[in-house]
């Protein structure tokens, strides 16, 4: 590649990241004014009453260390939805995984008849859309007692879930090489240890990203939650959603930011992992 | 020092059309060092893995001190395997690889770093404990695969293509270390290998393995002597093959009548192959052979450094001698000469 290319292709990704970012921008400014409308390019006013109303900060009179943790032990519906969507997320993706491992071995691993026709199936949750699958499941989910409960939530989000990681840890597993645990078994260790010594090491990097898909798909799921979860399950993407429909640009922004922070947090902790050379990354390719 | 003993032992995989392994039968003494020679695919490597427990036979049995192997677990069997690729933990350094089955046995921490002090001095590398497996070379990686095998003292040490992954001036250097600890520590061995020249200069006993079946188990010097079959003689290289029958005392070659005093005459049958290996044909410019003598013409001179190859054709069937070092003075191509065929040299096998 020639160095004008490369300067361009630089380029690209610091626009791209721009427009990435712009919202994200509006969203902070937004949060944090009062009364912002259409002629001003600036607001005319900075406050936190949309984090009060959002009850995260106290009111402006007694803002010491109690005040916040009586507020926030007071319940109010968004620590209720952070702390929902928080659950529900690992949860869903301790699950995940433990479901994931074997499928993932076994389709990295071995070739057999049909591989391809059962690749598809697993992944057609990311081809269909989630109406379409939701509404027939509904029926079934309300037959079985399911909706509306805590544990039919959470079911329903393994659907969109399992596909990104079967997926993922399948790449892992094109680039395993099983005789490692051959050889520690021949070495004295039992099939527990091999696991936690040899198996475990090998295929963590790319279980963390895909841990990392599997939090972020469940932490952002909207129409399943709000389906199943028949209006009794508050997560945070339902209180931004019905926020939103009331017309306060403030709060939403507020909230929007609260719905934002964790995932962000994540993936800065997390990028080694994604970035750095995962054999999740390359393993895809394989397949 | 334990004795093995492998018996009937048959293993088939679905989806193939002939048993990988069919019916194996192996005794291997104390303190043996053992090849299993065969072209690739020939199932060496899956006895190997049904000897560690990693397969299951379908029937027959595998006998270590006189105690079946196949009802215990893999980790409890005593038997350890070194890889082709050696297979050194990649998260761990070479002290924690070196002493990973000590670890897994629960011996204290100072009795291992003890104890894997003195493993990779015996493998000649002292001071590479700290380094992680990607900073070795190909030949420090195989002997620190070697240290951590033999560390826990196992009954039984199996090699899988010990040499196959190493440039030629290795491959001496990782062999003398092979036959030195392997005596020294008097631990039984059995190796696979495809190249019949590192299982003639390694092995106490070759067990020759074609499709899955045992051919001959003896010592190397008989498959030079005496080779069972033709494929297990062409398999070693460099053997001549006369087809012939049996006619009274005497048996009738492609170029002639042969006088053949070996042992195994009886056993032949009427159509068989007689085999006489390239260095010990003589040749002579002149007619000075009393019997077993055949007169041809010198078709090639290939000059091979430590010996000379003529290639001579006698009748229509061409024979292969060899002459150490710069052959016979004097002899060109095209050239008339008479041959010997020594009567104790050679060998006949049925078809």
């Amino acid at each position: 590649m020639n160095t004008n290319l490369k300067k361009i292709n630089i380029y690209a990704i610091y626009l791209g990241a721009f427009i990435l970012i712009l919202p994200l921008i509006a969203f902070f400014i937004n949060a944090f004014s009062f009364r912002w409308f259409y002629p001003q390019l600036v607001p005319k006013e900075l406050s936190l009453q949309a984090w009060v109303r959002l009850k995260l900060i106290p009111k402006i009179d007694n803002r010491s260390f109690d005040n916040f943790l009586e507020l926030w032990l007071s319940n109010p519906t968004i620590i209720k939805a952070l702390l929902n969507s928080l659950t529900i997320g690992l949860i869903v993706t301790i699950a995940s995984i433990i479901i994931a491992l074997p499928a993932a071995r076994v389709l990295g691993l071995l070739n057999f008849r049909f591989k391809k026709i059962i690749i598809f199936i697993m992944i057609s949750p990311t081809i269909l859309p989630p109406i379409a699958f939701v509404l027939g499941l509904n029926i079934n989910f309300i037959s079985l007692g399911l909706s509306g409960s805590f544990f039919g939530v959470c079911l329903v989000h393994l659907v969109p879930i399992m596909p990104y990681v079967v997926l993922t840890m399948t790449g892992i597993f094109a680039n395993y090489n099983p005789d490692f645990e051959h050889q520690a078994r021949t070495l004295g260790a039992n099939k527990f240890k091999t696991f936690y010594l040899i198996t475990l090491p090998a295929i963590a990097p790319g279980m963390v990203v895909a841990a990392l898909f599997a939090f972020l798909v469940s932490w952002s799921q909207y129409l399943l939650t709000f389906l199943i979860g028949a209006g009794k399950i508050m997560t945070l993407p339902l209180l931004v959603f019905s926020t939103a429909s009331s017309g306060n640009p403030a709060l939403t922004a507020a909230l929007s930011i609260v719905f934002i922070f964790p995932t962000i947090l994540i993936l800065f902790f997390a990028s080694k992992f994604v970035t750095g050379d995962s054999s999740a990354k390359y393993g895809l390719g394989k397949l | 020092m334990s004795d093995l003993k492998i018996s009937h032992l048959y293993k088939n995989f679905s989806g193939m059309d002939r048993p990988v392994v069919n019916n194996v039968n192996l005794n291997i003494k104390a303190g043996e060092l053992v090849a299993l020679l065969g072209p690739s695919g020939c199932g060496k490597t899956t006895i190997l893995k049904m000897i560690t427990g990693l397969f299951q036979p379908d029937s027959g049995d595998i006998i270590l001190d006189n105690t079946s192997l196949l009802p215990i677990v893999t980790e409890k069997r005593d038997v350890v395997m070194v890889f082709q690729n050696y297979l050194l933990f990649p998260y761990m350094n070479v002290n924690e690889n070196v002493g990973f089955a000590l670890k897994m046995k629960g011996i204290n921490k100072d009795k291992i770093d003890e104890k894997v002090k003195d493993m990779l001095e015996l493998v000649k590398l002292p001071d590479i404990g700290g380094r992680k497996p990607k900073q070795l070379s190909g030949g420090q990686q195989q002997r620190v695969a070697l240290a951590r095998a033999l560390i826990s003292k196992p009954k039984l040490l199996l090699l899988d293509e010990p040499l196959s992954n190493l440039d030629a001036h290795l491959r001496d250097e990782m062999r003398e270390l092979i036959i030195t600890i392997q005596q020294k520590l008097k631990v039984t061995t059995i190796f696979v290998t495809h190249d019949q020249e590192e299982a003639v200069l390694l092995a106490d006993k070759i067990a020759l393995i074609f499709d899955g079946k045992l051919q001959s188990y003896a010592p190397p010097k008989e498959y030079y002597e005496c080779p069972i079959n033709e494929r297990a003689a062409r398999f070693f290289g460099g053997v001549n093959f006369l087809k012939s029958t049996i006619n009274n005392l005497n048996i009738e070659t492609e170029i002639g009548l042969i006088i053949y005093n070996q042992k195994n005459k009886n056993d032949l049958l009427d159509n068989h192959l007689l085999a006489i290996r390239p260095e010990n044909i003589k040749i002579s410019k002149d007619n000075i052979f009393q019997k077993n003598c055949f007169s041809g013409i010198i078709t090639s001179i290939i000059f091979s450094g430590t010996n000379t190859r003529y290639k001579i054709k006698i009748k229509d069937t061409i024979l292969e001698c060899s002459v150490q070092s710069l052959g016979i003075k004097g002899i060109s191509e095209n050239d008339k000469v008479f041959i010997y065929l020594p009567e104790d040299k050679l060998w006949g096998m049925n078809e």
